[in-house]
């Protein structure tokens, strides 16, 4: 997009802001490729009997997401970054605009094979206990898929516009490309405004849907151990798997079912009602939620009061402002993680929600010691490649723009 | 829901793609690996830039076909993932390991300098090394077949070390090296060239003894093999394969030595190793975990591979297309400078 304003008003402005963050950019990217290629194969080195019995259906969603996004992505990635003098600038744009559109292909088909795993349909099971698809619009289009596509996407985007946003501050914390940082503040102030409350709305919707489909879930995440009317929103809670039921709990009357069934007298279920071992992990789940929705109305009043100093010229001024925004940096990630978590755990003990159990779907052959050095090279590994690559790319940030920078 | 099963042998069409995938990904990412491979003995820090210049705008391109190898042996094969990847499990993790590592080596390496940069420059080294270590190893593995009980892995952790796996490790190395240097030949001039031509000859020894090695261990594996290729009339209708392959091996070693020909050594290789992914295609045929299960028994069924058919059908060629206007925009040598 920022590669767009540049070729529609040619402000040097915009052409060395995109030249900043593409840099950014590939180091994250290059680290997404690796990470990618590893997913790609541990389906099968750890959860051989899964992919063996669900393959049929889930197995065409992944091949559909690397012929369509990776290719895309990855080869036009090329002409993206290194393809400046190569290429016309139009070619240029175009090759950005591809990338672009590559990336939401692959979150469209990635996230329509995990909602498939949380919310199966359109499949029957043979006589051999695997599945046969029966209907492929079922499948791809399941009925947590839209949701949960809408909420990654814009929390994709409000991730970014929080990190371009805190750099923006910090350049204007420390007096350097004034220009350029009003530009990268403007911009995340104008999505922590729109877009983080279009996110409340999505999520909360998403919410709705997870409570049709898995209330067991929505029952952990709010932390509701016996069924009730006009549940109330725990703010706090110390959840006790073993004794079901919660410590410290700090309690608003009502607003759990307001929230969950939109009438304050609405039933919502507890945990109790599942047997114990169809429960998920109460306290991450919990605890995960919380702090995402905490995050995400964060990122509202950031978005809110940045608009208001705007308006009284005070927000390429106010130093407290851009702490904030700096401190709010990593706040996207934290919030994607927890959101993440949420999902992941608030579906065990399954795999495929309702058909296939965790435990029935891990290799057979591959015993203790050999998943434990292998999860354990791998920790070693990430930390090692993302610790390098944020080191990597906060020293690009702190750089910044370099001068004379003639290369239009 | 739409079934093409009925008239189409899908199984070995997917069979056929497979390999064509895993193929292109040998080709493609082996050339890119033995870059890496051949990287610390260049003989100066220009040199290095310039070998990493003439990569850099490729290898997540090519990585992105071991993707597609993964992805759609998962899709069309779930049964053959299933076993296969536990049965090598601790190769492929190493692989995975070593592909990381000399993956972010890539973008880390241009925006560090001094230590830091000679760091990644063996992180990259040691990285591809091993992942063409690894490549081989599994492959002679897989030749080898693997313990099965019902749809299930039950070999040991340690299963795919022997012998023979060691050997087409070695082999797949040197291979790579080759496959690096002749790219270097095309993509670079002066110094780094007259260098590269001295490591392509010096390699393709190697790769001449490791093949022969190969070749005559193959039939040893399995009777499959042994009859495959040794029985009347079939053997008459498949010399070719290996009199071609001595061709072209004499045929390179004279352009190694003749300076006007930058091209040709790099193809020249590319045809090599096309002959020797043919003679295993064909010993393995109709195998897909060898010895246990053939390509039909592990196939997805009919309306999973319908599916992916009709998605790959207009697709593949699109990707072909576009990865040939990626070589072509980077076509020429390649320099020295920071390229973004």
């Amino acid at each position: 997009m920022i590669e767009g304003l540049w070729l529609k008003t040619n402000n040097r402005h915009y052409y060395e802001i995109y030249k900043l963050w593409i840099k950014i950019f590939a180091v994250a990217f290059g680290m997404g490729v690796v990470s990618g290629v590893v997913m790609s194969y541990q389906f099968g080195t750890n959860w051989s009997v899964f992919s063996d019995r669900v393959g049929n259906v889930i197995g065409p969603l992944m091949g559909f997401e690397v012929l369509t996004a990776f290719f895309l992505e990855a080869s036009f990635l090329g002409i993206m970054l290194f393809g400046w003098g190569r290429v016309s600038p139009r070619m240029h744009f175009i090759a950005t605009i591809i990338v672009a559109i590559g990336t939401l292909i692959s979150a469209f088909w990635i996230i329509s094979a995990n909602s498939w795993m949380q919310t199966p349909q359109g499949f029957e099971i043979g006589l051999d206990g695997r599945l046969y698809p029966t209907n492929w619009q079922e499948i791809i289009f399941n009925p947590s898929f839209p949701y949960r596509f809408l909420h990654m996407v814009t929390a994709a985007y409000l991730t970014s516009a929080f990190v371009i946003g805190g750099v923006g501050a910090f350049y204007l914390w420390n007096r350097r490309h004034r220009p350029q940082a009003k530009i990268m503040l403007s911009m995340a102030t104008l999505m922590a405004l729109f877009v983080a409350p279009i996110q409340v709305f999505i999520g909360d919707l998403h919410g709705l849907n997870t409570l049709e489909y898995q209330p067991a879930k929505i029952a952990a995440m709010e932390g509701i151990w016996d069924t009730e009317k006009s549940a109330g929103l725990r703010l706090f809670a110390i959840p006790d798997q073993k004794n079901e039921m919660n410590h410290y709990e700090i309690v608003i009357p009502h607003l759990a079912s307001l929230i969950l069934t939109h009438s304050l007298e609405g039933e919502v279920k507890g945990l109790k009602e599942w047997p114990k071992e169809d429960r998920p992990p109460v306290a991450w789940v919990f605890f995960a939620f919380r702090i995402m929705v905490g995050i995400g109305f964060l990122m509202i009043t950031i978005g809110l009061i940045s608009t208001v100093y705007y308006f009284r010229g005070k927000l390429f001024e106010s130093r407290p402002l851009h702490a904030w925004w700096m401190l709010m940096m990593p706040s996207g990630f934290i919030a994607l993680l927890a959101g993440w978590f949420v999902t992941e755990i608030g579906r065990q003990p399954y795999t495929a929600y309702g058909v296939i159990r965790t435990a029935e779907s891990v290799s057979p052959a591959i015993i203790g010691p050999q998943v434990a050095w292998s999860l354990l090279a791998f920790v070693v590994m990430y930390t090692l490649v993302f610790g390098a690559g944020s080191y990597y790319i906060l020293k690009l940030i702190y750089k910044g723009i370099p001068k004379g920078d003639q290369h239009v | 829901m739409f079934d093409f099963s009925t008239f189409l042998d899908l199984p070995f069409i997917w069979g056929a793609l497979i390999a064509l995938a895993i193929f292109l990904y040998v080709l493609l990412d082996g050339f890119d690996l033995g870059v890496g491979i051949i990287f610390p003995f260049a003989p100066s820090e220009k040199c290095r830039n310039r070998m990493m210049n003439s990569v850099v705008p490729f290898w997540d391109g090519n990585e992105t076909w071991l993707v597609l190898g993964g992805g759609g042996l998962l899709a069309a094969f779930p049964l053959a993932y299933a076993i296969l990847l536990p049965a090598f499990y601790m190769p492929i993790i190493m692989m995975l390991l070593c592909l990381i590592m000399r993956g972010v080596a890539f973008e880390f390496r241009f925006k560090s300098e001094g230590k830091a940069r000679a760091l990644w420059d063996y992180a990259f080294h040691f990285g591809s090394l091993g992942a063409a270590f690894m490549q081989g190893v599994i492959l002679g593995a897989f030749v080898q077949g693997v313990n099965v009980t019902g749809r299930n892995f039950s070999g040991g952790p340690f299963d795919w070390a022997s012998g023979f796996s060691m050997m087409t490790g070695i082999a797949v190395v040197f291979g790579y090296a080759l496959l690096g240097s002749t790219w270097l030949i095309m993509k670079t001039e002066d110094i780094t060239q007259v260098w590269a031509r001295k490591v392509a000859a010096y390699v393709l020894a190697f790769v001449g003894i490791a093949m022969i090695l190969v070749s005559i261990c193959m039939p040893l594996i399995h009777e499959h093999i042994r009859h495959f290729w040794f029985s009347l009339p079939n053997f008459y209708y498949l010399l070719p394969i290996p009199l071609c392959t001595l061709g072209l091996f004499i045929l390179l070693w004279h352009d190694l030595y003749r300076a006007h020909q930058e091209y040709r050594p790099f193809f020249l290789t590319l045809a090599i190793f096309s002959m020797g992914y043919l003679g295993f295609g064909l010993s393995i045929y109709p195998w897909m975990i060898p010895f246990h299960y053939t390509l039909t028994e592990a196939a997805a069924a009919g309306p999973s591979l319908s599916l992916l058919l009709v998605g790959v059908v207009p697709l593949l060629p699109l990707i072909l297309g576009y990865t040939a206007y990626s070589y072509y925009t980077f076509r020429g040598k390649s320099d020295h400078e920071h390229t973004y």
